[in-house]
């Protein structure tokens, strides 16, 4: 049996499949020892598949493993934590707004606040203890290197306290207080989890 | 070469009936071996990897959620591929009624396919798949192939699923997918020989409307 070029080429991917009778293969081999442009041809459709076929080429996204654990996690019954998640989250969104509108408020001033400029404090827990100074404006809490020595004898107050009488908070310390504060809740959150 | 469980069928059919059976955490050992290749099968449809990443999600979800339906004489993996094929072909759907994309089918399948470039390609080692350039230039060579050719193309030669296999995965006849992965492969060794220069890639995109078999 004695195949040409254009009797080959139909027949090379199934030759590469190695789906031909044994008579065809035997006639595509011979051919392919004489004819340089066929032997190319079947040369290149094996680099296809053997390229092609590399688990490499296909990777997934990094963190696409993670991410669909993720969403399978919410949505296989029984698995527990999911609403408790939920929970950490908006929990944790909430200390972090919080934080976020402290630091930004710029809304209209309250006349019994004892600075002009300042802002009264908001979504500040009203039992968190603050310092304040007899002549300052602001209230700190415990450690805030913002603390002027000159600001005299310090006193302890819940913040509700220090906001009524017109203090307003100080924007540097009550930042990182109420932020590192979320990023506590969530950290300690999140181990809970891992150690379920 | 059809990739199965690590532990083999009998381990996948016994969490197959645990999960079945109300033992939901399994399904993650379940799916985890076909992951990589329920992306993959959305990706050769989709194109588009936030795309596949999305309906590789939501092939696994439905196969969990349809657990029950799947029946003991069909293999897993074939089941799994079977909806994140139909899910990525309805995402394409809904995409291509908003966006109209031209989709470039070659000529009649029903003809012979002649190659048209006959360079020389040497065998290429495995480590070109390492260089990030050489990956990218073969997903754009499949990217640019037509549907029905990429589909069997995909299914048969990237997800090893065998000549029967993806016959009943696509709904054709497997004389259609013998032609239709003749023609993928001849079109793809066309695109991709002439970027080969003694035994390398070369840089050179591809352009639409400069297909070889155009």
């Amino acid at each position: 049996m004695v195949v040409n070029c254009e009797q080959v080429w139909p027949e090379i991917s199934n030759f590469v499949e190695d789906d031909v009778t044994p008579e065809v293969r035997a006639a595509m081999e011979e051919h392919f020892r004489i004819c340089p442009r066929c032997a190319s041809v079947l040369q290149g459709t094996r680099n296809v598949v053997g390229l092609y076929g590399d688990a490499r080429l296909f990777s997934p996204p990094l963190g696409f493993s993670w991410r669909l654990h993720r969403k399978l996690a919410g949505a296989i019954p029984g698995k527990r934590g999911t609403f408790f998640g939920w929970v950490v989250a908006v929990a944790a969104m909430g200390l972090v707004a919080g934080s976020f509108s402290l630091a930004s408020s710029h809304g209209g001033a309250h006349n019994a606040v004892r600075s002009q400029l300042a802002q009264p404090g908001r979504h500040i827990p009203s039992a968190l203890v603050v310092l304040v100074a007899e002549h300052s404006r602001v209230f700190h809490v415990r450690g805030c290197r913002f603390i002027q020595d000159d600001e005299g004898h310090l006193r302890e107050m819940p913040a509700a306290e220090a906001i009524r009488e017109g203090y307003a908070p100080c924007v540097r310390c009550l930042k990182e207080y109420v932020t590192e504060a979320a990023a506590k809740f969530v950290r300690r959150q999140v181990l809970a989890l891992a150690l379920r | 070469m059809e990739a199965t469980a690590p532990h083999g069928e009998t381990h996948e059919r016994d969490l197959i009936r645990r999960v079945q059976n109300g033992e939901h955490e399994r399904f993650y050992e379940l799916v985890r071996p076909y992951e990589r290749r329920v992306y993959a099968a959305a990706f050769a449809i989709l194109r588009n990897e936030a795309d596949a990443e999305e309906v590789a999600q939501e092939a696994i979800l439905k196969a969990f959620a349809n657990l029950r339906q799947f029946r003991a004489e069909a293999r897993f993996s074939t089941w799994l591929i079977q909806i994140a094929v139909n899910e990525a072909r309805m995402r394409r759907r809904k995409d291509r009624s908003s966006l109209m994309e031209p989709i470039s089918e070659p000529e009649n399948e029903e003809e012979a396919y002649t190659p048209r470039d006959f360079a020389d390609w040497r065998e290429i080692p495995s480590e070109a798949l390492e260089r990030k350039e050489v990956r990218q230039l073969l997903l754009e060579a499949l990217a640019s192939l037509g549907e029905k050719y990429r589909e069997v193309f995909v299914l048969r030669d990237v997800q090893h699923q065998s000549i029967q296999q993806v016959s009943e995965l696509l709904g054709i006849s497997t004389a259609s997918v013998k032609t239709r992965l003749l023609r993928a492969r001849l079109m793809l060794r066309d695109l991709l020989a002439p970027k080969v220069a003694g035994g390398g890639f070369s840089r050179e995109p591809f352009s639409k409307g400069s297909k070889p078999w155009s």
